[in-house]
């Protein structure tokens, strides 16, 4: 086309003093930015497809590249700003819905940036987590009322299945499809050696992964892709993934192409055909078919896996929540709406759905005001970025957090939302062999295990401030948090109190 | 001995390893200095071959029973005894070429002399599987290897 | 300023108590020695004690001691009292003037039993009746509190340092087979007489010395069973917990005390599997009833006295026993005024409970 109605978005600058013309840009990028002059000697840039993905700046053995902001002034205007011009310049050529990656990029609040901790001073000491035990093992599964107790030592409770994990954070579901084989492997490993789970997500259970089902968290979603007995009994819990906080409402579609052998192998479908995920389950039209689904899947593993109900935060999460504990889940996950995905819409991914914070604090009140929240466990999702922002969330009331754009980040991504092109220079979100291949599992489940060992560290050391040894006696603390420049409602439903009183 | 190992499924075709090789084997040991100024230009002695689909770094196996070694006309091409590092000792090379004619592996390259891959033999570790980004390139006793 | 209920004031504290495990019964002058001797250790801004057994002619009556802060408190109160439970007995709890403490309530005792027709009514069984009670009156009736509501046993409390408290109440007229008494340091300084210690619910009484890191996980697990934690005390919250697991879950003490003080995991981890089991069970379903930071805390029931440390010992808790009596003090010096050749000292230890049972059967009727 003749008009470029969109200016491009970014400027690939090389430093001609740096460059040895090595090629190894020209080599990695998979939107052939770069690419060698005529005499084959001289390497040349053009920015037009520049996603700003860093594979050519990190790889760059002379630091000679850089990626800039390409910025072209508009007539000013704050309601017709530049990005709604070119959204619907994108859409005019296309016709089609809009497209991204990765969670909303929108600057809607962050609360646990607004969401400060406590620490001891004088009538309680600190504790120092290297000189005493400092326990962050948590159990998730449905827990019995009460222990029927004999006498001391022995009890006649029949405790339903628990899953214990030796860290509150596991990896969040990513299907084999919305990410290569070689992250999940990854994932997969370095849940392994920390005590924790991965989750499959609904793209079936690829047979590689078979040595870490025990760390494996397996998904029965609206597709019900690669469902069946093993798979289910392949697994320490099962969730039911009713919806995603990226995309609350919104099914999923993995375009035909994507869908290789092994793809089709894993999710039970024809190579090359379409894998549609309904929006609904469409054996779930209300609370009590939820209930029989669990049931049957309850029935499926003869009782020995906990069932896990994954919703996306939405206005009325805390009835949802305690509807979804009523019928029987064992474990309820919040997707918060700022949590990532492999492909959305944007006006979805941007304007559905509710904060987890706000989310997991009023569903965990709702349980405790019907008495039930001991007897289930918690799960939040939904963008934790940091080690303080899961003490925020265990501290809200939350079990257990799910991370996945973390451990990515720790395998190279560097957020450039274009994860639905199917593109990923640094190997992740592709089904591209030459691509696939750039994440060695063996190199990046380390990498994974370094950041979740960093958390862990940093989580101990500020419950050691807190004086607590326990997350036990974190879980639902909510004096250990004050609201910083929140409004009176925001705190209320928060259930904390303003910082200074 | 330990040598040095491709592995294919895992090389991405960056050719990194070309460059950190040159830079190791320049005068300057200064990765801009030895790819872009540096006269004589320092040969890399390590080659990928292939495509991003499949490609491969191949380099000097140093043989147990070494063609260019007993095909070397001055005594240059040398088996270290103890090492079993194959290299030139480039005061006694003339640049015959003789030894690139014979490596049945064409792991050897022409420069003013015979060039070929020493196993950085004063580091501890080959500049190439150093800087290998992706792990393609490991450092091992034979059979010591994962693959 | 704002009182205990409306603001969590976090504490520091002095702890003693006296049990005869035989029921012979101990002069409350024994006890306010004991207290008085750790005199540094409170500010004045609060304390008191709990005595057993020193209402025989009333054994199956409960006994209500109650703070009136104005007339209307108090007709009200009564008013409620009067309709719920069937009162043989109404008067002021005799006092003695003290310079050091003053501007206290009016403070009334009652003796009576539960109206069974209400009680009936209600579909609640007696203790969880009696509780409802209390709790209605401190949540809902301004300037009442009733402070102690059990069977043969009461507490005295006040603001001021214990041994004037002590005097105040002049409970060296009371015998008790079982003792406990509190000196206060809070770290705010409300004077409310509510405030002081000990805490007491039914027959269960506790005395507190530290400041829990885990209150309010604590307090929104057991306030998720109908318990509304109006003081927002650490030992509140014990207490509470303690009722929780005894009387609703039929737990043992020494179990309930293990609930709160659980071992650590690289300790059960160790275990064999049987209790293994047992205790990572224990562990999973009472996570939110987990105590952390640093306390020492004397349980006093008409089953006998129980006395715990937080798991990673921050708080000093010592012990003794001489003949069929045991004694608890945050200091042993505070053991030794009143015992000066004990059969054996020892600290408390922590996350290991120690248990003294009353070896008279002192139980409720039914």
């Amino acid at each position: 086309m003749s008009v470029n109605y969109i200016p491009r978005r970014f400027t690939v600058i090389r430093d001609r003093e740096l460059c040895i013309n090595c090629g190894c840009c020209v080599r990695q990028c998979s939107n052939e930015c770069h690419y060698f002059s005529d005499d084959g000697k001289t390497v040349l840039s053009q920015s037009d497809a520049c996603v700003a993905c860093h594979r050519c700046v990190d790889l760059c053995p002379t630091r000679a590249l850089r990626i800039e902001k390409y910025v072209c002034d508009y007539r000013e205007n704050a309601n017709w700003t530049p990005q709604y011009q070119q959204e619907i310049c994108r859409q005019a050529e296309t016709g089609g819905v809009l497209l991204s990656g990765m969670g909303t990029p929108k600057p809607y609040p962050v609360y646990w940036d607004k969401i400060l901790l406590n620490a001891s001073q004088v009538t309680n000491p600190s504790i120092d987590p290297l000189r005493e035990p400092m326990e962050i093992r948590t159990i998730l599964g449905r827990k019995p009322e009460k222990l029927t107790v004999e006498k001391k030592g022995k009890s006649t409770v029949e405790m339903p299945p628990q899953v214990i994990l030796e860290t509150p954070i596991m990896f969040s579901a990513m299907s084999f499809g919305s990410i290569s084989l070689n992250a999940q492997k990854s994932l997969a490993m370095a849940a392994k050696e920390l005590g924790t789970l991965f989750n499959v997500g609904e793209g079936g259970l690829h047979p590689d992964l078979k040595p870490f089902t025990d760390r494996a968290v397996v998904q029965v979603a609206s597709g019900r892709f690669g469902v069946h007995s093993d798979y289910l009994n392949n697994s320490k819990y099962v969730e039911i993934k009713i919806g995603q906080g990226a995309k609350p409402g919104i099914g999923g579609h993995l375009p035909g192409e994507k869908v290789s052998v092994e793809v089709s192998n894993a999710r039970m479908i024809p190579e090359g055909s379409d894998a549609i995920s309904p929006a609904p389950h469409h054996d779930i039209y209300s609370i009590e078919d939820l209930r029989q689904l669990i049931w049957a899947i309850k029935q499926a593993t003869g009782n020995k896996k906990p069932v896990s109900v994954k919703i996306a935060a939405v206005h009325n999460i805390a009835a949802i929540v305690s509807g979804c504990a009523r019928a029987g889940a064992d474990i309820v996950a919040i997707d918060g709406f700022r949590g990532g995905t492999g492909a959305a819409p944007v006006r979805i991914r941007d304007n559905v759905g509710i904060p987890i914070e706000l989310a997991l604090a009023s569903s965990d009140q709702r349980l405790r005001d019907e008495g039930i929240r001991s007897q289930i466990s918690l799960v939040a999702a939904g963008s934790f970025r940091c080690s303080a922002d899961i003490v925020k969330a265990i501290a809200l009331g939350a079990d257990a957090c799910y991370c996945a754009s973390a451990p990515l980040i720790a395998m190279g991504c560097h957020m450039c939302q274009t994860c639905n092109t199917g593109k990923c220079n640094w190997g992740i979100a592709t089904q591209r062999p030459e691509l696939t291949k750039r994440l060695n599992p063996e190199i990046m489940y380390k990498r994974v295990v370094n950041l979740i060992t960093a958390w862990n560290h940093e989580i101990k050391e500020i419950m050691g401030g807190m004086g607590i040894n326990s997350i036990d006696s974190l879980r639902g603390n909510r004096l250990m948090l004050r609201g910083i420049g929140l409004s009176e409602k925001e705190l209320e439903i928060l259930g904390i109190r303003h910082a200074g009183e | 001995m330990k040598r040095i190992y491709a592995i294919e499924e895992l090389c991405l075709n960056c050719r990194l390893c070309e460059v950190y090789c040159k830079s190791a084997h320049s005068q300057s040991k200064d990765i801009i200095k030895a790819n872009k100024y540096e006269e004589p230009a320092p040969v890399s002695r390590v080659t990928v071959y292939g495509d991003n689909f499949l490609s491969a770094a191949l380099n000097c196996r140093h043989c147990d029973d070494p063609k260019c070694v007993k095909a070397c006309i001055t005594g240059a091409m040398t088996k270290d005894k103890k090492t079993g590092i194959v290299y030139v000792n480039e005061d006694k090379c003339i640049g015959c070429m003789t030894c690139l004619a014979v490596c049945p592996y064409g792991c050897i390259k022409e420069g003013k002399k015979a060039v070929k891959c020493d196993l950085c033999r004063n580091d501890d570790e080959p500049a190439c599987v150093k800087n290998c980004p992706n792990h393609a390139l490991i450092y091992a006793e034979p059979g010591g290897e994962e693959k | 300023m704002l009182k205990e209920g409306q603001i969590r004031i976090p504490s520091g504290c002095a702890i003693a108590a006296i049990i005869d495990r035989k029921g012979g019964l101990i002069n409350g002058s024994e006890i306010i020695k004991s207290i008085a001797l750790m005199h540094d250790r409170s500010n004045g801004l609060g304390g008191g004690f709990a005595a057993y057994g020193i209402y025989p002619e009333h054994k199956d009556e409960y006994a209500f001691h109650i703070f009136y802060e104005n007339a209307q408190a108090h007709q009200n109160c009564e008013e409620f009292l009067f309709k719920h439970f069937n009162i043989d007995v109404a008067e002021r709890i005799p006092t003695k003037t003290v310079d050091s403490i003053s501007n206290g309530p009016d403070i009334w005792r009652y003796f009576g039993r539960v109206n069974r027709v209400r009680m009936k009514n209600s579909r609640l069984d007696e203790s969880e009746y009696v509780v409802q009670c209390v709790t209605k009156v401190n949540a809902a009736f301004e300037g009442a509190y009733i402070f102690s509501s059990g069977k043969n046993m009461g507490c005295f409390k006040a603001v001021g340092y214990p041994e004037d408290v002590g005097e105040f109440y002049m409970l060296d007229r009371y015998d008790a087979y079982l003792w406990t008494a509190h000196g206060r340091f809070p770290t705010n300084t409300p004077g409310w007489w509510g405030g002081a210690h000990p805490f007491n619910i039914l027959d269960w009484s506790i005395v507190h010395n530290g400041e829990i890191s885990s209150y309010d996980t604590n307090r929104r697990y057991i306030e998720q069973f109908g318990y509304k934690c109006t003081m927002q005390t650490d030992t509140e919250v014990i207490t509470y917990l303690f009722d929780h697991l005894i009387r609703h879950h039929g737990l043992p003490v020494n179990v309930a005390a293990d609930v709160l003080t659980a071992p650590e995991w690289d300790e059960i981890d160790r275990m064999e599997p049987g209790h293994k089991e047992y205790f990572t069970n224990l562990r999973a379903i009472y996570s939110g009833a987990l105590v952390n930071g640093p306390f020492s805390v004397i349980l006093g029931s008409n089953k006998g006295l129980l006395a715990i440390n937080d798991r990673l010992k921050l708080r000093s808790l010592t012990a003794a026993t001489k003949g069929s009596r045991a004694y608890f003090a945050s200091e042993e010096s505070a053991i030794r005024i009143i015992c000066p050749d004990p059969d054996k000292v020892w600290s408390v230890s922590g996350a290991e409970p120690v248990f003294v049972p009353l070896e008279i059967d002192e139980r409720e009727d039914d």
